[in-house]
């Protein structure tokens, strides 16, 4: 075998002291913004990154996924072996798949009401959308497939099949990191060429095709597994640095033209052509890129013991990135129910500034409370004789 | 020039507006109409032939339901604004609508109709139906291809029309996916897009229309084809760059 990357590492219950908080800091504000972005009317989310260059909060969120993913999943399976570190992963792949059934049934609540109290002629092409209440055996066994996604509900079936995968990709990245990379490479250069993706209900594919965006997770996993300190020296050199922040630079120019419109005579033919459409489905390498770049310039700019970094302002934030699969959910109810008071309520900017405000306050206290009933849980099970498990180390998945 | 043509329009449009016997306001914000494009084949067929042949092709959305329901669509909204804007000019509108027909079905469709009607301006409305069917954005994008090379074939002007703002269905129904799409397409190809979409969201905002109402009378849907219909003949007059002068003589 390889150089082990992880030997060195500590058992789990010590964990939490060299967990890198940036990435509980960059989840958690991931979450907030994925939340923000989820509420279709919503003044605040012109604040979100997504309206200044090419990536969004998704990218941070699946990258810093496959990281914790193998930091916690790695460990085990160097110290436990491959079976049992495989059926952790699968036991959270199923957690993921209920919470997602879960959030469907509330999807499926809010829509039986609207489709029961909605009624305007003016949209009666628009309303056809809730025929499926019609065919309610074939639409839940479909949500059960996780061939039938309502729109905002993607992420979570991309993660259930990113961690279905994810045991052998582990097994590979652990003995030949730079072979299991270059696969995930090949994986997603292929998806392009060859155009596949998962099929979904009633019609198309996938919105997150997860051919395509296995790549950011298998190298946040890489970069976990010793990849990060192998980048460490380029990430540092200035030239990378001045790239990063030219490319960012363009992003914002370029993503300013779609907002303002006179702007965009000033983007060339062939660019446009080149660039366009910038491809979510199968995570196009200009949004690859600029999350790269993103990537290093944060990590040039905030080091891993900045100080920050134990501030009480970063909390809040922190906490919802060491819960972040409560949260996420907690995010995706908040969006549908903060929606649904909008649209209620006819709210204007006030309101969905208070919507916003409040949801992002209800996930912060949720985190508090999980981690407060966590540790209480943890105590007495190491009082127990338990193993403890990947979530109490704070190394939640 | 297309200043004066740009405020001719607004005029009008407060006019027509005013005239109309429910009166919503159909106030439109101008960035919203404006474009650099011009539609010759309008400009030159009402200058040398005082007339404007117009057909129609869309999905549910471009019709009404309930009684008299092609009265009160915007297709039949618009003959009356142009009528009423452009006089001595014979205006005929033209309607294709067929519910729960996609992008591509339509797509196929439109050499037959550039055929028989022979019109010299085509408003083709698309999208909803593939958002609603999740078709694949690259196959949407192809469809437009295809009908926009056969009304080019037909030799007439083009305005392509995406999809309503409806706040209601916004979490079920994955529009934005498509109206990008359509806006890259009109980009590429030099067309006018009329941004349903946007100005409807504009309606909203402002509270012309509340687009929110649980109603199921028809009054707000007559309103809101009837103001899609006054903003769809702005853009064309502007976009035909009729001379005011001109049309005058026509009287």
């Amino acid at each position: 075998m390889v150089a082990n990357p992880m030997a060195s590492v500590s058992p789990p219950q010590a964990a939490g002291a060299e967990r890198d908080l940036r990435l509980d800091l960059f989840r958690g504000v991931a979450l907030w913004l994925i939340f923000l972005d989820h509420i279709p009317e919503n003044i605040v989310s012109w604040i979100t990154i997504r309206n200044y260059g090419f990536s969004d909060a998704t990218e941070i969120f699946i990258f810093i996924s496959g990281y914790t993913a193998a930091f916690v999943y790695g460990r085990t399976m160097l110290q436990r072996g491959f079976v049992l570190a495989s059926a952790r992963i699968l036991r959270r792949a199923w957690q993921i798949y209920v919470a997602h059934i879960f959030l469907f049934t509330i999807f499926m609540a809010e829509i039986a009401y609207v489709a029961a109290t909605f009624d305007n002629p003016l949209y009666a092409e628009e309303m056809k959308i809730l025929d499926f209440l019609k065919q309610p055996d074939i639409t839940i066994f479909q949500a059960l497939l996780l061939k039938f996604k309502p729109v905002n509900m993607d992420v979570l079936p991309l993660y259930i099949v990113l961690l279905l995968l994810f045991p052998p990709t582990l097994f590979l990245l652990l003995r030949r990191p730079n072979v299991a990379l270059t696969a995930s490479a090949v994986l997603y250069a292929a998806a392009w060429k060859f155009d596949f993706n998962l099929p979904a209900y009633p019609a198309g594919v996938w919105f997150f095709n997860p051919f395509a965006w296995q790549l950011l997770f298998v190298f946040g996993a890489w970069c976990a597994l010793g990849g990060a300190e192998k980048l460490g020296g380029v990430l540092r050199s200035p030239i990378i640095v001045t790239l990063a922040i030219a490319y960012l630079l363009f992003a914002f120019f370029i993503t300013l033209t779609w907002h303002i419109e006179s702007l965009d005579r000033f983007v060339p033919g062939w660019l446009a052509e080149w660039m366009y459409p910038i491809d979510k489905t199968n995570l196009d390498v200009l949004r690859f890129a600029h999350f790269l770049a993103l990537a290093a310039v944060t990590v040039r700019f905030i080091p891993a013991n900045w100080s920050g970094l134990n501030s009480p302002i970063l909390r809040p934030a922190i906490r919802c990135g060491q819960h972040s699969l409560e949260i996420f959910c907690l995010g995706v109810f908040l969006a549908f129910a903060g929606q649904f008071i909008i649209a209620e309520s006819a709210g204007g900017p006030l309101v969905q500034t208070a919507i916003s405000v409040l949801g992002i306050l209800i996930m912060v206290a949720t985190a508090n409370l999980i981690s407060w009933y966590k540790s209480i849980e943890g105590r007495s099970a190491l009082s127990r004789g338990k193993p403890p498990d990947a979530d109490l180390a704070g190394g939640e998945v | 020039m297309t200043l004066i043509a740009a405020l001719v329009a607004s005029v009008a449009l407060v006019q027509g507006a005013a005239a109309a016997e429910t009166a919503p306001s159909c106030e439109v914000s101008e960035s919203l109409l404006s474009a650099n494009i011009d539609l010759t084949r309008v400009a030159s067929s009402i200058k040398e032939h005082h007339r404007l042949d117009i057909s129609v092709v869309g999905s549910a959305s471009s019709a009404l339901t309930g009684p008299d329901g092609a009265r009160f669509a915007y297709p039949a909204q618009l003959e009356k604004a142009l009528r009423e804007r452009l006089p001595g000019n014979e205006i005929r509108v033209t309607a294709h609508i067929q519910s729960r027909q996609p992008t591509a079905d339509m797509a196929a469709s439109l050499a037959g109709i550039v055929k028989e009607d022979q019109p010299v301006l085509v408003i083709w409305q698309a999208g909803t139906v593939d958002a609603m069917r999740g078709v694949e954005p690259d196959d949407f994008r192809n469809s437009l291809d295809q009908g926009l090379d056969a009304i080019a074939a037909g030799n007439a002007d083009v305005i392509l029309m995406n999809m309503q703002y409806s706040p209601r269905t916004e979490t079920m129904l994955n529009v934005s996916t498509y109206a990008d799409v359509m806006r890259w397409v009109a980009e590429q190809r030099d067309i006018l897009l009329f941004d349903r979409l946007a100005i409807m969201h504009y309606w909203s905002d402002e509270g012309i229309f509340d687009l929110y109402a649980p109603t199921n009378g028809y009054a707000m849907a007559h309103g809101v084809h009837e103001c899609i219909g006054q903003a769809l003949a702005s853009q064309i007059i502007s976009a035909g760059h009729f001379d005011a002068d001109k049309l005058q003589t026509t009287r």
